[in-house]
């Protein structure tokens, strides 16, 4: 099972803790919010950062991630 | 800014008066179930006319399934380059408010709205509503007059009485939408079209436009263009033809901005002309036929200034609740701005693509991606005037210059 993490834009205010938990998918675009580290723009968590992901949803300061399971809905 | 066609079952041939005269021109709604109805649309091969094209059969049955349901009709219609929804709502409110009954029924909704800015609320559909107020019963929400009031998720929060402003819900709107109820927002044409296919059927609606492009659909045509107009044409029109029922060009174009703000620039060239309004033969050019917005623009204006200037509007006009809008696009603008005045360098250029990258995708509208499109198509559908601007030239500016 795949999970996607996503980011409610409304709420995110570029405070950067998923940056620092999650350096392997996420980095800082140039005023600091998120950025997936890939070519495609969704940002897909592999089995073995699910538990990184977890607490970066858990710990972010505004509440603005979110886990969703399944592959994303090709559009 | 409105031209009518006077074929009596068009979107803008119902003649102009009260309910007695629409019901004499165009009959009574035919008593059709819901399921009927919903296969009725879907042979047609309706799509919604508000911009995104989604086929209306599989709406209408993803929110017939539910409980409870809410239907909206949208003429918000925040786009500045189009009028054809307020046309519309002026002209023929009655079949507007058939599609309301229709798609209500459809989906067996209990909650009934429309929402529109407060003018047209007030001179047409007001008086029509009340002309029938024994049978229908429908809330009027005046719209904000803003570039993203017509956004799904921005009709669900005004229709709530709140501000017009898109959200980020987890659930889309036909799960989850006004109050928490399962709810249809629909484009106003697409209601119109709607009451038009159950009186004449899925064939007559085909009769019209192409396979790809099936029925009519309203367009709006501006800038030099000799008669600027709403146009009721038949769907996969040519850009060519449709320019000619706006009057022609009125002076020497360069290029057409087809789809609105949120469009893409077709060079006004020979195979143009012959372009049919699709998605698929506009899709080079990052323009789709959208919500029917054709904005002709003459070769004594610099393509990249027109663009820079769209872009500026539209940053203004974001509702500042995402960072990557609120902060992208005001650099696009700037940036496209310093390239429309030839204070720039290859780099900034280089800088400008990148910048794009950092705003498509990532608000919870689709407002920074709308103006991502437009500022890609700017770049590439006049990339040799960016190349002229880096020398330090402007064809536009040594066009009026000659002249």
């Amino acid at each position: 099972m795949s999970a996607e993490l996503k980011v409610d834009w409304t709420r995110c205010d570029a405070r950067g803790l998923c940056l620092e938990l999650l350096p392997e998918l996420l980095r800082g675009d140039d005023w600091g919010y998120p950025m997936t580290t890939g070519t495609e723009s969704a940002v897909l968590v592999p089995l073995a950062l699910l538990e990184h992901a977890e607490t970066a949803v858990r710990e972010c300061p505004r509440l603005a991630l979110r886990l969703v399971p399944g592959h994303p809905p090709t559009r | 800014m409105s031209r009518l066609r006077t074929a009596p079952r068009s979107l803008l041939g119902a003649r102009a008066g009260g309910y007695d005269e629409h019901l004499s021109s165009l009959g009574p709604l035919p008593d059709i179930g819901a399921g009927t109805l919903i296969e009725m649309v879907t042979a047609a091969g309706l799509t919604g006319r508000g911009g995104a094209a989604f086929p209306t059969g599989r709406k209408l049955a993803a929110v017939a399934t539910r409980r409870d349901a809410v239907v909206v009709g949208n003429g918000a219609e925040g786009e500045p380059a189009s009028s054809k929804d307020r046309v519309l709502l002026n002209q023929a409110p009655h079949l507007v408010l058939d599609g309301l009954a229709l798609a209500a029924q459809a989906t067996g909704a209990t909650s009934t709205f429309l929402y529109a800015p407060a003018d047209i609320l007030d001179r047409a559909v007001g008086p029509a509503l009340r002309e029938r107020r024994r049978e229908q019963s429908v809330t009027l929400v005046a719209s904000a007059d803003s570039f993203i009031s017509g956004q799904e998720t921005a009709v669900v929060a005004a229709v709530q009485g709140q501000q017009a402003l898109p959200t980020n819900a987890a659930d889309p709107v036909f799960r989850r939408g006004v109050r928490g109820r399962p709810t249809l927002v629909q484009n106003v044409e697409t209601l119109a079209q709607l009451a038009l296919i159950a009186r004449f059927g899925p064939d007559w609606f085909r009769g019209c436009g192409t396979d790809a492009e099936p029925g009519s659909r309203l367009v709006t045509v501006s800038g030099s263009v000799r008669s600027p107009a709403v146009i009721d044409i038949p769907g996969g029109s040519r850009l060519g033809d449709i320019v000619d029922w706006a009057g022609g060009p009125s002076e020497p174009l360069q290029a057409i901005l087809v789809g609105g703000y949120h469009g893409g620039w077709v060079p006004w060239d020979e195979p143009a002309w012959h372009l049919p309004l699709t998605q698929t033969a506009l899709q080079p050019y990052h323009a789709a036929p959208g919500a029917g917005v054709l904005l002709a623009l003459p070769v004594r204006r610099c393509g990249l200034q027109a663009s820079a200037e769209v872009v500026s509007y539209l940053a203004g006009q974001s509702a500042g609740q995402c960072g990557p809008c609120v902060r992208g696009l005001p650099t696009l603008a700037q940036q496209l701005g310093a390239l429309a005045s030839r204070r720039t360098s290859v780099a900034a250029v280089h800088e400008l693509h990148r910048v794009t990258t950092m705003v498509d995708g990532r608000g919870a509208c689709r407002h920074p991606d709308g103006t991502v499109r437009l500022v890609r198509s700017a770049l590439s559908t006049f990339a040799a005037e960016v190349d002229r601007h880096l020398r330090g030239e402007c064809t536009a500016e040594a066009y009026r210059r000659r002249a």
